[in-house]
This record gives structure tokens, sequence and C-alpha cells, in this order.
């Protein structure tokens, strides 16, 4: 019951803030209501006992990938905001029409149609992983997927790179 | 009482959301932003799955996943940075220099 | 009913007003140490030895006229001194001031909640309140503030990495995550981490002082720079909240450079039993003492030392610590498999 509730409440704010972050005028709001947007969505990995993540999105995404976001719209805060000489033929009525449609269809696949997860589902961990769930994390990463987890570093660290040189002024 | 249905419903639609966002929108910060909705509504997916079945396997794609956007993030600003630079703008419908 | 709701209301209720009383407090602790390394007495005139100096700057501060900058993001510029704030106080959801005791009959921890991934969750909200100031410079529709806002974040953002880094280690040393667990590591190990890892306390003491912008790395608030920084725009009660954010800032990392290097709320060496008789005293006030050390330490080193240039500031974050915190993570690794 508990649990219904919570749901739902983190669902709307969720589903309110995206709605908001991709229709505000200003783009620093956009950028606000995005971060409220993935603290939510971390409310919602507590809920769903994955606490290590949780901590890792607000960390990662809502502290330092929308930190990076800020940073770049202050650096290139326009005046006049972009849209203002988007081609006067375009529809806006269109896109929603459609993304309604597709999100309809995709609703009733969902629920009419057995989407869910396969019951022989391959090894199963051992049931602790809400309550250990740092230490079954961490066996996961350094032990069967230490690969991906290197690759994943290597990749930051390219990024990181690449990020610099594009953003330099003068090489 | 709250099914993983219910989870794949929530991320559908913060999916069509941030894909409406990717679309409708010229501001291309925007854009990059809605591209981050989206892969949240897959990680929001992934841990409903992770939390279902009990395996750590989908958490730990959705911290992949996290560390994947934020290289791009990182590069995808660095290129609006460079690109403002030579031409003052973000709109994309500005942004034709290889256009014929 | 009582102990799901009630204690938690109860202990959150008195930990707030503490740190709240301790905020207005230090600001006359701070006006009072610097006063004493420069050889004159401070404020004396309000209440005997200006103690109550705190109040009449709380009062000055809350008559004074609001003022909204022309064309400011109101809702922003509203918003950004309780997002400076915010996360300096719930930090201390997790941080554990005492050992179990009975208190009217029924055992009490004496910490709000033990969440198991603690250590990472105040990083990631002192990730978060780097929003407060770079609104602020942002709502202030002004080019100072934005400048130096865009500045004190970069300072924040680049010193976080060091200070993440020298948790790691400590996170290595005591196997878990969670405070209470760092706490009791200690205890059964019977030697506070600061002697196990002098390096990452040190360097956590430096980033430290970095994240909370005090001296000698305040570039970003210092008055001769930048006319006061992120918050020139800002007067009366709001600026009076990004003050006191400062000031819970640097309670917030004493106290947990106190649980995670000076053993939290443990007596003095406590594997040598002839110390024993410490243990009379209770494990809070243990606490406070080391926390009040570090904070004297804090205001020390803004009474002596002089201020980081910017370029100086972040060369020393990226070239220096950065590379002695993960080596030191390399270290500690190795010794830990070796041993």
């Amino acid at each position: 019951m508990g649990e219904a509730i919570a749901f739902y409440v983190i669902s709307a704010l969720i589903l309110g803030f995206a709605v908001l972050v991709v229709s505000t005028r200003s783009t620093v709001h956009a950028v606000l209501f995005l971060v409220l947007n993935f603290l939510a969505v971390a409310a919602l990995y507590v809920l769903l006992t994955a606490q290590f993540l949780a901590v890792i999105q607000v960390l990662v995404y809502a502290g330092g990938i929308v930190v990076l976001y800020l940073f770049v719209v202050m650096l290139v805060n326009l005046k006049r905001p972009p849209e203002d000489h988007s081609a006067p033929q375009r529809r806006g009525w269109l896109g929603f029409a459609l993304s309604g449609v597709v999100l309809a269809q995709l609703a009733a696949i969902l629920v009419w149609g057995g989407v869910g997860a396969a019951t022989d589902s391959s090894a199963a961990q051992s049931s602790d992983l809400a309550l250990n769930n740092v230490e079954r994390i961490g066996m996961l990463l350094y032990a069967d997927y230490l690969i991906p987890f290197e690759v994943a570093s290597m990749l930051l660290l390219v990024a990181m790179v690449g990020a610099i040189i594009l953003a330099k002024r003068e090489l | 009482m709250i099914t993983p249905t219910h989870y794949m419903l929530l991320s559908a639609a913060l999916f069509i959301i941030g894909v409406a966002g990717v679309m409708m929108r010229r501001n291309i910060i925007v854009i990059f932003m809605s591209i981050e909705l989206i892969l949240n509504a897959v990680n929001i997916n992934l841990v409903a799955f992770s939390y279902q079945l009990q395996n750590g396997i989908g958490q730990v794609f959705a911290i992949f996943v996290i560390a994947v956007a934020a290289a791009e993030a990182a590069v995808g600003l660095g290129i609006i940075l460079a690109f403002y630079r030579n031409k003052e703008t973000i709109n994309i419908d500005e942004m034709n220099l290889m256009r014929w | 009913m009582v102990d799901g709701f009630l204690v938690p209301l109860l202990k959150i209720v008195i930990v707030l007003n503490a740190t709240l009383v301790g905020v207005t407090y230090m600001v006359l602790l701070e006006r009072k140490v610097i006063a004493w390394a420069q050889s004159r007495l401070g404020p004396m005139r309000v209440g005997p030895y200006g103690i109550l100096q705190p109040v009449a700057d709380a009062v000055k501060l809350m008559i004074k006229e609001d003022i909204t900058p022309v064309r400011a993001d109101k809702w922003v510029f509203t918003a950004a001194p309780i997002i400076a704030m915010v996360p300096a106080l719930i930090v201390y959801a997790v941080i554990p001031f005492g050992p179990e005791v009975s208190l009217f009959g029924r055992q009490v921890t004496l910490y709000i909640t033990d969440i198991n991934v603690g250590l990472l969750y105040i990083v990631s909200v002192a990730s978060v309140g780097v929003y407060g100031i770079i609104l602020a410079g942002y709502a202030s529709n002004s080019k100072f503030p934005l400048l130096a806002s865009l500045r004190a974040s970069a300072q924040l953002i680049s010193y976080e990495v060091a200070v993440t880094l020298t948790l790691v280690s400590v996170i290595l040393v005591a196997g878990s995550l969670s405070m209470v667990s760092i706490v009791r590591a200690q205890e059964s190990m019977g030697v506070w981490f600061a002697f196990i890892q002098p390096i990452a306390f040190v360097l956590f003491f430096i980033g430290g002082l970095a994240e909370t912008n005090r001296a000698p790395f305040d570039l970003p608030e210092a008055e001769q720079e930048l006319t006061g920084g992120f918050h020139t725009e800002y007067s009366g009660m709001r600026f009076a909240l990004f003050f006191l954010a400062e000031y819970a800032n640097m309670i917030v990392v004493s106290s947990v450079a106190t649980t995670l290097f000076l053993g939290g709320y443990l007596a003095p060496f406590p594997n040598v039993d002839a110390l024993n008789f410490l243990d009379i005293v209770p494990g809070w006030i243990w606490f406070l003492l080391k926390t009040f050390l570090f904070l004297y330490v804090f205001l020390w080193v803004r009474a002596t030392l002089p201020r980081y240039r910017y370029d100086q500031l972040m060369r020393l974050g990226w070239k220096v610590l950065i590379p002695v915190a993960i080596a030191n993570v390399i270290v500690t690794g190795i010794v830990k498999v070796l041993l």
C-alpha cells in the first residue's frame, strides 16, 4: 500500500518534470527541471531497493552531468531564445499527436501483449540483493563483468581527452 | 501490487517524452537533455527487472549506461561549445554548414 | 508508532536545532579566533565577552531590506540560497554521534539512520550543493556574480574528485560504506584511521577547505576579488542563508572527518587498556570535542595563511591532490591484498 502510493507520487514527479524539461522556453529552467527529474528517478531506484544505483544516479547524473549542462548553458547564454527563428510551417501539434499515438501503442503492447520477464531466468544471484546491495554489485562488477568495466573506464578516459581537445580555445 | 508492467509503462512514457523533445525542440542543449531522459527511461526498465528477478546484472548494466551517458554528454557539450564559438548559434536549424 | 516515527522525528529536531545554533555561534567563534590570532579581542560589546553578538547579527540581517535585482530570475534567485543550505543540513541524517544508549527504558541509537551507502550519500549530497552557487551567480543577472559563481563551482567540482578519491581509500580499509560500520571498524581495529591513512587524512582536510570555500581557497568570495563573489546581489536574510550555509558546510566537513578519521564517538586510543577510564565520558562528547578541534583548525588556517590565486588553486587540485589520492588508493589496495 505504501509502496503503491510512493510509486504513483514518484512517477507523477518524474513524468511531470520530464514534460517541463521538453516544454520550457528558458534553457536554464529546463536544466533545473532535469535535475529534479533525476532526483525523482533516484527516489524510484531506492523504492526498487537499488540503493547503490540511486546514490550513483545523484552523484554522477544530477551532480556531475547536469552541472556540465548548466556550465555550457551559462557560457552560451543568448539573449533571444533560439526557437524564435524556427521555420513557420513547423507544426507542433503533429509531434504531440504522433508521440501520443506511439505511447498508446506501447502501452497496449505492454498491458495486453504479455511482455514480462522470462520465467526461466538464468542464474539468479543469492536473494540478498536488497540487503547487501553494494557487495553484490561490487562482486558482479569486479568478477563477472570486469572487461566491460575496464572498457567503460577507457571510454571515459577517451571522452575526457576528447572533450578537452574540442573545447579548448587554441590547440 | 506494483507489477513490473507499471514500471515498463513509466519507462515507455518517459521514453516517448524524451523522443518528443528530440523531435520538436530546436535548441540543441534541450535536445541533448531529452536524450538523457531517454537513457533514464531505459535505466528504469533495467532496474525494475533487476528487482523482479533479484539479479544484480540489471543494475550493473544501468551503471554502464550512466557511464556512457556521462562520456556522451561531455563530448557532445564540447562539440556544442566548439560550434558556438564559430557560428554563434545553438539552433540546430542553423547548424547546416555541411549542406550543399 | 513511537519507535518508528516519533523517535527519529525527535532526533531530527534535536540535530537540526543543534546544528543551527552551532552555525550561528560559529560566526562569533570565527571572529573571536581570528581576533585572538591578531592580538585583539574581537566582539566584546554585546553581552558579556560578546556572547550575544550572533543574536545581534541575526536581528540585523532579518530587518534589512530584501532587494531583488531588476530582471533577475525571481524563482531561481529565491531558490539558490535554499539549495545551498539544504545539503549541508541533510548530511546529518547518517552521521553517528554516539553508540547505542538506553534512554527512558528503550535502546536509542545516537544516529538518525544508518543506510548501507552512507558515505556515498554524503558525497552525492555535497555534489548537489554546488547548484546553489551556480544558480546564485546566474540568477543575479549581473556579470561579476556570474563569473565568480562559475569560478567557484569549477573549484568545487575539481576538489570534489580529490575528496572522493581519498574517501575510496578509507572505504578500502573499513570494508563498508555505512558510516556506523566505519566507526565500528575503527573500534575493532583499535586504532583511528588517521594513523592508518595519514595521507588520506591530510588530503581530506585540504579538500574540505577547498570544498567549503574557506581560506586559503576562498578566492570566489573574497571581497577584493570580483566585488564579493557570487553573493554580491544578495542582501538581508538570503545573504544570511549563504553565510550560514558556508558555516554549516564547515561543520559537516568536520563531522565527516571526525567520523572517518578520528574514530567518531570513540575515546582516544581505544586499544590501550590503561586508558579505559576515558570511557566515562559519553561518546557524543568525544564527537563534539573532535569536531570542535577540526573547526578550530579551520579557523586557525584562515587566520594564518594567505589566499591562493585561482590558477594556483586549480593546479593544486588537479595536478597535486588527485594524483596523490590515486596513488594512495593504489598503495592501500596493494597493502590490503598483501596483508
